[in-house]
């Protein structure tokens, strides 16, 4: 596979056109929280909503969000989207933590797809280092709105 | 110094020139991602020919010293060779030599202007500088097409005056609403300021409208020239603007370098904006008098061997022709344009093809992010320009948030353009589209 063809894998290209969680939903009063990222360099941007559960420890009810920007930025947040509800927070930010470490990688660290699931296809981009800050804008807005909802 | 130049003096540009002057541009002859580089991205920077490369590595290797101070024969030497660039360089604007101001870029160039009229409206400079002074009430206009640097630099003077700043809006293809212009330029006008070629769209502006309604209410024309000193003829007397900014990086020479242009007379009553050495002729604790401008504005060690670098490719360009490089870059512009409209789900910005334009084109590619279209193209060695290219409103006017932008010089073939116009057919398909 070209290098091309390993940053816009099938799964990407496929979340980037059907997006999970695309369109703010109502909290419906459960704890919640917004975040809004910009790459000043592209425009690119998202607007994200993180809905907890009034558990007592608390797990992601639902990932919502507006955006406009590349496939790859699009494309991150719809998977986020599609793996974070059920997660604790803490098993939220470990599965940030894994992702942020493989792009930041450069390509060496394998990805684990045990862990990383359908975000394991974005591997491709830490090979291309201006595109990472594409994958994690998303996945930054959901960490940040995720530490606000549980407070 | 190496003066051996690839091809005749005043060729007319066509391919054969074209790939004979390559020769003096090694960085191009180079394959990326296995494909042989085509370079559009000039319009962002352009590259240095053999020619300035060596200017600049000789004033290193036997010239370099202090300049305007010392008595020693180097220092002479350098003194001379950065104000000979400096002849040089404002002659090929049509400006003398005591109009140009040396800046680290046309950034600074803008940011001057606004900082001296800044220092004017608080009363520095005197009597002579209240010509300059803004407060509440006075207006700037700028137009919606402006790269940041021609709009944030007055936002700010704004701020600190009280003054207003205000926009020309653009028409449906995002140039300049003329017919506009006239209603928003009003007696309040003082500083109007304007590009010359669009950054984004190639875009020419008719500068001879807009110096006349500046002149009409006595406001100072400044003209952002970033985009035309290096692809066409410039004559800042003929057209009659009082300050034009440029820079060196687009026009064969190293970065970190630009200039300001200013009517002498404006110059010389206009208040300093960075201070400290070089700029000065008498100091006391508690004052300081200034040299005339040029040096006026020109504080602290200057960049000497980039000004003997700049003046290289000023000559470089004049051994070409700026007739030649203009006429040249139109083809290239009209080919950029025809060829990205006749690809399908391609958007050309800006002037429709076959109407005029510099020699680039910005596009928007439906259902492809620039980013996504850029990689893309980069993967076949194809160097383009993608993003808001420093100019969110006009992007914002245009109803989208970034695009993608081939800019050519004079060392692009039409085979350049022939290749970027094929990729780019390639693009939505890649995409699933």
């Amino acid at each position: 596979m070209s290098a091309l063809d390993q940053l816009y894998q099938q799964i990407i290209l496929d979340h980037s056109k059907q997006r999970n969680g695309e369109g703010l939903q109502d909290a419906h009063g459960l704890p919640s929280a917004d975040n809004h990222q910009y790459n000043p360099t592209c425009g690119d941007e998202i607007n994200l909503r993180v809905t907890l559960t009034d558990e007592s420890e608390p797990k992601v009810k639902e990932i919502s969000w507006e955006g406009d920007g590349c496939s790859i930025s699009m494309a991150a947040a719809s998977v986020l989207s599609e793996m974070a509800p059920g997660m604790t927070t803490a098993e939220l930010q470990s599965l940030v933590d894994d992702f942020r470490e493989m792009l930041r990688s450069r390509g060496k660290i394998e990805p684990d797809e045990e862990v990383l699931g359908d975000a394991a296809a974005f591997a491709g981009v830490a090979k291309f280092v201006a595109r990472v800050k594409c994958a994690m804008l998303g996945w930054v807005a959901a960490e940040e709105a995720a530490k606000e909802a549980a407070l | 110094m190496s003066n051996k130049y690839s091809i005749p003096a005043n060729t007319e540009l066509t391919n054969e020139a074209v790939k004979a002057l390559r020769a003096d541009f090694p960085i191009l002859n180079q394959q990326v991602n296995d494909h042989d580089l085509v370079y559009l991205d000039s319009g962002a920077t352009s590259h240095n020919p053999l020619q300035v490369l060596d200017a600049e590595r000789e004033y290193y290797l036997y010239n370099n010293s202090a300049v305007h101070r010392g008595a020693h024969t180097l220092a002479v030497e350098a003194t001379d060779a950065f104000e000979d660039a400096r002849a040089t360089v404002a002659s090929f604007i049509g400006a003398r030599e005591n109009e140009l101001v040396w800046t680290s870029n046309a950034t600074e160039a803008l940011n001057l202007i606004a900082y001296s009229f800044g220092n004017a409206s608080q009363g520095l400079g005197g009597e002579a500088a209240r010509q300059f002074a803004l407060t509440e009430g006075d207006e700037i206009v700028t137009t919606e097409l402006e790269h940041h640097a021609n709009i944030i630099p007055w936002q700010i003077l704004a701020q600190r005056t009280g003054a207003t700043l205000k926009h020309i809006p653009l028409r449906e293809d995002g140039t300049i609403d003329y017919e506009a212009a006239e209603k928003v330029v009003t007696e309040r006008t003082k500083i109007l300021a304007f590009t010359h070629v669009s950054n984004v769209l190639g875009a020419i502006t008719d500068v001879d409208f807009m110096v006349k309604l500046a002149r009409k209410v006595g406001a100072f024309a400044v003209l952002d020239a970033c985009q035309s000193v290096p692809h066409m003829p410039v004559d800042v007397k003929a057209l009659d603007v009082d300050f034009a900014a440029f820079s060196a990086h687009k026009m064969l020479a190293p970065t970190g370098m630009g200039a300001l242009y200013g009517k002498n007379e404006l110059l010389e009553a206009m208040p300093a904006f960075l201070t400290g050495g070089s700029m000065i002729t008498k100091v006391t604790m508690t004052e300081a008098q200034w040299m005339p401008a040029p040096i006026k504005f020109e504080a602290g060690t200057q960049r000497i061997s980039q000004a003997v670098a700049w003046a290289e490719a000023v000559r470089y360009l004049q051994h070409i022709g700026m007739e030649n490089v203009h006429a040249w870059e139109s083809k290239l512009g009209a080919r950029l344009a025809e060829g990205v409209s006749s690809v399908e789900g391609v958007r050309l910005l800006g002037p429709a093809a076959g109407t005029e334009r510099a020699g680039m084109a910005a596009i928007h590619v439906d259902g492809v992010h620039p980013h996504d279209v850029g990689q893309l193209l980069d993967t076949q060695g194809i160097a383009v320009r993608v993003g808001h290219h420093c100019a969110q409103p006009l992007h914002r006017a245009l109803g989208i948030t970034a695009s993608t932008r081939a800019s050519a010089y004079i060392y692009n073939t039409t085979d350049d353009v022939d290749r970027f116009i094929e990729a780019l057919g390639g693009v939505r398909a890649y995409f699933g589209l």
